[in-house]
């Protein structure tokens, strides 16, 4: 029964898994377009100059929001200059600790002196740069990167508060999830109660079809983790925050290679003997095959942080885009066609933020339990 | 690719990796295990509540054959006595009948016998008697009438004409 579900299960996962990744294929090289025109349009205009006309405003805007932020800022009055928000603690490692408020920066405006250093927060990629008391950046001719030394950056960026909110948020729920059984004998009540269903979810229909009644229990914290973690982070870049921490390349990164690093520390011999040494298949093809499967190991791991990055990513640019687009249009027909829009895509992206943290979580299970699968004739024995 | 690799930020890549390992052995020790535990007990409990309920209901249908058998049995045996009582009844009836009749009939012959030898006893004492009161009626008589001549051959001739007479 398991082992015939399990290849039509995975060809379903499959499916489901590439479907938004070919929906939003255009939507992506679009995104990538609109950085390319802000960062040449900065270009032209001198590396510190601000872009004036609305396009090129909500360009920008939408450019910053998908990177990470040395500061939380909700809104922005351009006229006088204001920004509404809180500064965060910048901690850099640049021979020595220094940490300080962000609010030095004023926004990228201006450099910020700590015990002898000068700092400087470039415009175009929003990391913080080693410069003089001038603040001179230095750009490498071909590329366009600045050359300045870029110390060690352990700021509290917007994403790391955002991650760390989402921690917080997701010990507290649980844990009184947890409580709630023990006071109320045996049957949850409170805020969690609306998750046990998801937790069940993910034992029921994500970890044990995937990776057996026998090993699931193990992988069990860290997909249930992953899953909340993931969803819980979605949803936040969903809010008007603007935050957008499963967009980012590298937390998608970090989560990716946890996976990679479970999968193939849990690994049992027959997972290895799978990818060296093929079994079933004729000597001369096992040499061929190893490398292929061996490239598979890693090719695993960075669909998934492909995946969910430019699916949150792509999604974050769609949607302020159309929301842009309504300063743009400033007719009433025009604006309400793009709220609209944007209303619908905003319940598209609810959906995809469920479906992104499944498919996430859906996967590593896939991975884990390939890495712990048993010989089929010894399975076969145990029937 | 290189703005990938160009958006990878070192720091932010701890705090993630820091925060979130420190996150899952948290919440397994503060949240995933007492939860999983509370569902599996949960399901457990459901599971053998209904297993003991299904076992319940077996015994009871056990129970409800037992006493079926029982009682039929019990009838099978009622109705068995019964054939026996009834049976030995009858026996009983024609056994005490025939033994009646056989009795009857015995006391029936001795009867018979009894009233024969009696009839035969009556006989012959009555025979003696006759005898004795015909020998003293015919002593008298012949007294009398040898008494005087003439009657006496008067008796001789009555008594041949009577002898052949009988």
């Amino acid at each position: 029964m398991v082992i015939s579900n399990k290849p039509l299960r995975f060809i379903l996962a499959a499916l489901v898994a590439c479907l938004p990744l070919m929906s939003f294929s255009n939507t992506e090289k679009d995104s990538a377009h609109v950085q390319t025109e802000v960062a040449h349009e900065a270009t032209s205009e001198g590396s510190h100059a601000e872009p004036t006309d609305v396009k090129s405003k909500i360009k920008a805007f939408i450019g910053h929001h998908v990177l990470d932020s040395h500061d939380f800022t909700l809104t922005q009055d351009d006229e006088t200059g204001k920004y509404y928000g809180f500064p965060l603690p910048v901690i850099l490692w640049d021979n020595g600790l220094h940490i300080f408020s962000s609010s030095k920066f004023h926004h990228g405006h201006e450099v910020a002196e700590s015990n002898g250093n000068f700092y400087v927060i470039n415009h175009h990629d929003g990391k913080i740069y080693r410069t003089d008391a001038k603040g001179t950046i230095t750009e490498d001719e071909k590329t366009g990167h600045p050359t300045n030394v870029r110390p060690l950056d352990f700021s509290i960026t917007k994403t790391v508060l955002s991650i760390m909110v989402a921690a917080l948020l997701m010990f507290w729920l649980f844990t009184s999830l947890a409580k709630s059984y023990a006071k109320n004998g045996g049957i949850s009540s409170g805020v969690g109660r609306f998750f046990e269903p998801l937790v069940l979810f993910i034992r029921d229909d994500v970890a044990i079809p995937n990776i057996g009644e026998k090993h699931y229990k193990k992988y069990m914290s860290y997909l249930l983790t992953i899953f909340f973690f993931v969803l819980f982070l979605n949803i936040f870049g969903l809010t008007p925050l603007g935050i957008n921490a499963t967009g980012n390349f590298t937390v998608t990164f970090a989560l990716a290679i946890l996976t990679f690093l479970i999968t193939n520390f849990s690994a049992n011999k027959n997972y290895w003997g799978h990818i060296f040494w093929m079994p079933g298949v004729p000597k001369p093809m096992r040499i061929i095959l190893a490398p292929i499967e061996l490239l598979g190991v890693f090719i695993k791991p960075f669909s998934l942080m492909i995946r969910l990055y430019a699916n949150i990513f792509a999604g974050h640019i769609v949607l302020m885009s159309i929301i842009g687009l309504m300063f743009i249009f400033k007719s009433w027909i025009g604006s309400t066609l793009s709220f609209g829009l944007s209303f619908v895509l905003s319940i598209l992206e609810i959906l995809v933020a469920f479906l992104q943290a499944y498919i996430f979580t859906m996967l590593s299970a896939l991975y884990f339990g390939s890495a712990v699968e048993e010989h089929h004739h010894e399975e076969e024995g145990h029937h | 690719m290189e703005k990938l690799i160009n958006q990878f930020e070192f720091g932010l890549f701890f705090w993630q990796v820091l925060i979130f390992v420190g996150l899952i052995f948290l919440l397994k020790k503060f949240a995933w295990k007492p939860i999983l535990d509370a569902v599996n007990d949960r399901e457990q409990g459901i599971k053998d509540a209904l297993l003991s309920a299904e076992n319940a209901r077996k015994e009871m249908e056990n129970l409800q054959a037992d006493n079926q058998r029982i009682l039929n049995e019990a009838r099978a045996e009622r109705d068995a006595m019964l054939k026996e009582a009834r049976e030995m009844k009858e026996k009983m009836i024609t056994d005490s009948k025939n033994e009646a009749q056989a009795q009857g009939q015995k006391m029936i012959e001795q009867a018979k016998a009894a009233i024969e030898s009696e009839k035969n006893a009556a006989m012959a004492e009555l025979k003696s008697q006759v005898s004795t009161l015909s020998l003293s009626i015919a002593e008298k008589l012949l007294k009398e009438e040898l008494s005087n001549k003439e009657s006496q051959t008067k008796l001789v001739e009555k008594m041949l004409g009577d002898v052949k007479l009988n």
